[in-house]
C-alpha cells in the first residue's frame, strides 16, 4: 500500500493508519452495479478497500447514464461488471476486484457471499433484497441496506452485532403489484448517488469501527425537502434464526411462472412467429422493440387484456423482467388456461445477446 | 397529530404530510390510523408490508396514539 495515497484520511486522528489497514484487509461484496452500486464501488475502491466483489448481470443502457456515472456512452450494451472492473482498476490498481457476472440467485448466494466480510445491498428489486437478507443472516454477515423511490431513499445497517435485520423492518416481501420500481416510477439521477454514498460510509464504519453505524436505525432521506429522519427499530429475535434459504424468492410463490432465458427466446424467434406482448410504457417501447411485439403497458393490462389471443402461446417482455413477471401473474389470474411465458431479464438481456429488432 | 408519508404512501395520498387538527376524529392507535387511511385511499389496502413509526420509533399496530404525535408511514422501497 502506498501510504501517501491515503494520507488525507489517515491524518484524521479518529481514522488513522489503523483504520486504513482494516480497510485494506477487508473483503466487501457489492450486489448490483447500478445506481447505488456505482457510488459504493467508486468510493470503497478509492478509499482503499482491499477486495471488492461485484455481482451483476445487466448491460449498460442509455437510460442508465443519468445516474450510473461510472459508465459512458461508449459502454452502452456492454456488461456492467466488466465495464466497472476496467474503470475501477484504472482508478485504483491496488484493489483486488472480483467479478461475479451473474445475478444473485438462491443457488449461488451462499457460496458467493460466504467469501466476503460484509455485503452492500445495492440491488433494485425485492426478491434480491430478501435473498441478501436471508443469506447474510445464515452466514452471519452484516450488510448495508440502501433503497430508493423517486426523490427519496432509505439507508440502514442490518444483521450487525446482533442488531435488527431487514425483516425486522419489513417482515414479508410485498406482492408484485404493490410497489413500483425505478423503471416504472422514475428516479432523479443524483438520488442513488446520495444514498449509495451513505451506504459506502456505513460500510467504512462497520469495517473500521469508527463512529456509530445505522444499525437499529433507518435513515430516511427526502431529496425534495432535504429532510433527514432517523427511525429507531429493534431486533425481532425470530428473524435471526433463519437457517436455510426459502424455496423461492420470486414474487407470489403460489403461482409458478413459465420463463424462458433471453438467448433461448431469440433462438425461437429466429425460426418461428410468436405472439409477444411488450408491457413497457409507450415511451420505452418507441425507443426499441421487436417489430412483431404488441405494446400493452402493464398499467393498461386490466382494460386491454382482451386484445391478446389466448389460443396461442403468449410471450411477455419488459425492460428487466420484473414487470413482465407481474403481467404474467395478472394474466394468469384473468385467463387461467393461457400459455404464458415470461422472457427473463427483458430487453436488457436481449440487447446483450443480439440485435434482431 | 401529524402524519408523514414516504414512498408509495406519499404517491397514494398525493402529499408528503397531513394533520389531524383539534376537533378532527383522531385515530386512537396505529391500526386505527391504518384503517382510516384504507377507507380514504383504497390503494392503501394493497400495501401488505408497511412500517409505521411514532415519534421516530418503530411502532406495532397496537401502539396507542396521542395528539402531539408525529407518525411516519414507511412502505418498503426497492429501487436502486
Amino acid at each position: 500500500m502506498n501510504a501517501e495515497r491515503y494520507d488525507r484520511q489517515t491524518i484524521l486522528k479518529e481514522f488513522g493508519m489503523e483504520a486504513q489497514l482494516k480497510l485494506q484487509s477487508a473483503k466487501v461484496l457489492v450486489v448490483g452495479a447500478g445506481g447505488l452500486g456505482v457510488p459504493v464501488l467508486t468510493y470503497l475502491n478509492a478509499m482503499g478497500v482491499g477486495v471488492l466483489g461485484i455481482v451483476d448481470n445487466d448491460v449498460v443502457s442509455l437510460s442508465n447514464l443519468h445516474r450510473q456515472v461510472l459508465y459512458s456512452e461508449k459502454d452502452i450494451n456492454k456488461p456492467k461488471v466488466a465495464t466497472a472492473v476496467l474503470k475501477l482498476k484504472e482508478q485504483n490498481s491496488e484493489t483486488k476486484i472480483i467479478s461475479h457476472e451473474t445475478f444473485l440467485t438462491r443457488e449461488n448466494a451462499l457460496e458467493i457471499i460466504g467469501d466476503y466480510d460484509i455485503v452492500v445491498d445495492a440491488s433494485d428489486n425485492f426478491p434480491t433484497r430478501y435473498l441478501v437478507n436471508d443469506a447474510c443472516v445464515i452466514l452471519n454477515k452484516p450488510f448495508v441496506y440502501g433503497a430508493l423511490h423517486s426523490f427519496e431513499g432509505q439507508v440502514s445497517v442490518f444483521n450487525f452485532e446482533g442488531g435488527p435485520t431487514y425483516r425486522c423492518l419489513f417482515p414479508e416481501m410485498p406482492k408484485a403489484d404493490e410497489v413500483p420500481n425505478c423503471n416504472e416510477n422514475g428516479v432523479l439521477g443524483i438520488v442513488p448517488g446520495i444514498i449509495g454514498n451513505f451506504q459506502a460510509l456505513e460500510a467504512v464504519k462497520i469495517l473500521t469501527g469508527i463512529g456509530e453505524t445505522l444499525s437499529g436505525k433507518l435513515l430516511l432521506i427526502d431529496g425534495l425537502s432535504s429532510n433527514f429522519q432517523k427511525i429507531r427499530f429493534s431486533v425481532n429475535p425470530e428473524n435471526l434464526k433463519i437457517k436455510t434459504l426459502q424455496k423461492n424468492y420470486d414474487f407470489d410463490c403460489e403461482v409458478p411462472i413459465n420463463s424462458i432465458a433471453s438467448d433461448a427466446f431469440q433462438q425461437i424467434i429466429d425460426k418461428n412467429e410468436v405472439q409477444l406482448i411488450d408491457v413497457r410504457t409507450p415511451k420505452e417501447f418507441n425507443r426499441n422493440h421487436f417489430s412483431f411485439a404488441k405494446n400493452i403497458p402493464l398499467s393498461e393490462l386490466d382494460e386491454r387484456h382482451g386484445e391478446i389471443s389466448y389460443d396461442a402461446g403468449i410471450y411477455v417482455i419488459c425492460q428487466s423482467g420484473v414487470r413482465s413477471r407481474k403481467a404474467v401473474e395478472k394474466l394468469k389470474g384473468l385467463h387461467a388456461n393461457a400459455n404464458l411465458i415470461n422472457v427473463e431479464g427483458g430487453m436488457n438481456q436481449i440487447s446483450k445477446h443480439a440485435i434482431k429488432y | 397529530m401529524e402524519v408523514l408519508l414516504f414512498g408509495i404512501a406519499k404517491d397514494i395520498v398525493g402529499r408528503s404530510s397531513f394533520r389531524f387538527e383539534e376537533g378532527d376524529e383522531m385515530p386512537k392507535s396505529v391500526s386505527e390510523l391504518k384503517q382510516k387511511l384504507n377507507n380514504s385511499f383504497p390503494d392503501f389496502g394493497k400495501l401488505s408490508s408497511l412500517a409505521v413509526a411514532v415519534n421516530s420509533e418503530y411502532a406495532e399496530d397496537a401502539k396507542i396514539l396521542s395528539k402531539g404525535d408525529e407518525i411516519a408511514i414507511i412502505p418498503p422501497v426497492s429501487g436502486g
